[in-house]
């Protein structure tokens, strides 16, 4: 069970009055707010032991050093992988994409080779594969959705080939809140011998993730999204692939000894690892685990999952609301359109109510595309979120409504 | 007649104390939104990707052409809020010599309050649309 007001009272910024109005945030699967023991840690560790790490023998350094392999031990403990040396800190999901597309697509994609993607990515899915596919001569192939949402798997079954060197997928859509069943692509994908990159970063904070039960090869996922700072992510991946892939960047704290005439890197996780972390938002995250890890993340799912639908059904009975996804299964997340109104309209208007989602193509043009709409209103789901907060997004969506009606 | 002859500065004042008179955020809104409503539609052979201003969350078109050393503008946008703020920099700047143009302080952005609460997202914010509506003024300056 949730004792919301304990919760709420944990974030401080939910105190706070928006144009005179107490401030409804909807925007969480843009990056969350931050609860009172994440700020404290941040605050802690730069008024007591702050340091750089793994550089200096000083008591410091190594307070700083052990806090920091500390917060990579709860990290893989909250995703449940095998060995901390499959933890590799990032700046995000996307710097954790980009590093696999960068290095897995050296050692083993080659011209004429196959990158699997759905139709439901976010641009961060995209690109760094697509760049990857312009230097190495390789393919994009493309999973489509169904007018429900729904990632249409039998269409995978086809689209793979000899030539799919990976398939990268996300577990929770960010425009229509579909949960693929990402444990039964994995398995379709081993059968072939196709490892699968799960991109996790609308999935961690929602609900448990035990990558070793998921058998997937890379799982990369970001802090802002689950409470914690911003500019700290994490990819997992499998030893025996991180093992034979080469480094990303070059730089202090990847090596293991420099000469001009050759240089050899450290082992895992430290070879992906080049230059000084984010040391401070590292332990942010191994706070915010801490804290989800206390609330205990099946709570927290059956909880938002109330929530969301709750608010599913009551913005599907409005009339004259398009809900995009219907049946496809949901978390977190309902994105909408009111019948001729645009969508910065509906987004500009809740503001001034105090109530801040998301508009427009919320990084996903393909979705758009698919959807053929030029934007969406999203309206994204947290813990702390109230079923009175629902009412007042309905409330504004009617007030959007009246003023936008027969104009 | 009437319209052409008053200078940039006195339509700004106008505009300010008509949205002055609007005292909360819904009130200026249904305010844009009926300007924004009233606004001629484009034409859309101006609807080019010349004239377009692409931002991230609504598309704007701007065009211009000059008559007698005035400017004739020209703007749509596919949300209403924004056509709204359009109406509004075209009531100031339409039929406006360039020279006149480029040189024009647009305070009445800030005065009204538009500067702080209508977020300058991506492209499409109040101060790109000016901008380019300068842009397009010093191009006839200079011809």
């Amino acid at each position: 069970m949730i004792d919301i007001e304990r919760i709420r009272a944990d974030f401080p910024i939910l105190q706070k009055k928006i144009h005179g109005k107490p401030l409804v945030y909807l925007d969480n699967a843009a990056t969350t707010q931050k609860p009172s023991m994440v700020l404290d840690k941040i605050q802690d560790f730069y008024a007591e032991s702050y340091s750089n790490i793994h550089r200096g023998v000083h008591y410091l350094s190594e307070e700083a050093s052990a806090a920091y392999e500390g917060a990579r031990e709860t990290v893989r403990n909250f995703i449940h992988a095998g060995s901390a040396r499959e933890i590799v800190f990032t700046r995000g999901t996307t710097e954790a994409i980009n590093l696999v597309a960068d290095s897995f697509g050296r050692a083993f994609v080659d011209e004429g080779d196959e990158i699997l993607l759905s139709e439901m990515e976010h641009h961060s899915n995209i690109v760094p594969w697509q760049m990857l596919c312009e230097r190495q001569g390789a393919r994009l192939k493309v999973v489509p959705i169904d007018d429900e949402g729904a990632l249409v798997t039998d269409e995978l079954k086809t689209i793979i080939s000899e030539r799919t060197k990976l398939i990268s997928m996300t577990y929770v859509s960010n425009v229509l809140g579909t949960v693929n069943d990402v444990e039964q692509i994995i398995e379709l994908a081993h059968s072939q011998d196709v490892p699968v990159l799960i991109d996790g970063a609308q999935a961690v904070q929602h609900f448990p993730v035990d990558v070793q039960d998921l058998d997937c090869d890379f799982f990369v996922f970001s802090g802002h999204k689950m409470y914690a700072e911003t500019g700290i992510g994490v990819l997992y991946g499998k030893e025996k692939w991180l093992e034979d892939m080469p480094p990303y960047q070059g730089g202090g704290g990847m090596i293991r000894r420099v000469g001009f005439d050759r240089t050899t890197y450290a082992g895992l996780p430290y070879k992906f690892e080049a230059g000084t972390g984010n040391i401070g938002a590292a332990l942010s995250l191994s706070a915010a685990m801490e804290y989800l890890n206390e609330i205990g993340l099946e709570n927290v799912s059956a909880y938002e999952q109330g929530l969301i639908n709750d608010a599913a059904l009551r913005i599907e009975d409005l009339h004259g609301v398009t809900v995009y996804g219907k049946n496809a299964g949901r978390c977190s997340v309902i994105s909408f359109n009111l019948d001729s109104v645009h969508s910065y309209d509906v987004g500009a208007v809740l503001d001034k109510l105090g109530i801040a989602v998301r508009t427009g193509k919320l990084c996903a043009e393909p979705v758009m595309e698919h959807f053929g709409v030029t934007g969406m209103v999203r309206a994204s789901f947290a813990l702390y979120n109230t079923q009175e907060e629902t009412d007042r997004l309905v409330q504004g969506i009617l007030r959007v409504q009246s003023m936008m009606m027969g104009r | 007649m009437e319209i052409r002859d008053r200078k940039i500065d006195d339509i700004q004042e106008k505009i300010i104390d008509e949205m002055s008179a609007l005292d909360d955020w819904m009130d200026k809104y249904e305010y844009l939104i009926q300007l924004g409503a009233d606004l001629d539609p484009m034409d859309k052979k101006y609807k080019t990707e010349q004239n377009a201003l692409k931002g991230c969350q609504s598309d704007v078109w701007i065009a211009a052409e000059l008559e007698h050393n005035r400017i004739l503008f020209s703007a749509d946008s596919d949300s209403l809020i924004t056509r709204g703020i359009l109406a509004l920099l075209l009531r100031v700047l339409n039929h406006q010599p360039p020279k006149d143009i480029v040189r024009s302080d647009l305070y009445f952005i800030h005065r009204v309050g538009l500067s702080t609460n209508l977020s300058p997202s991506r492209a499409n914010g109040l101060a790109s649309m000016a901008k380019q509506m300068k842009f397009i003024a010093a191009k006839f300056d200079a011809d």
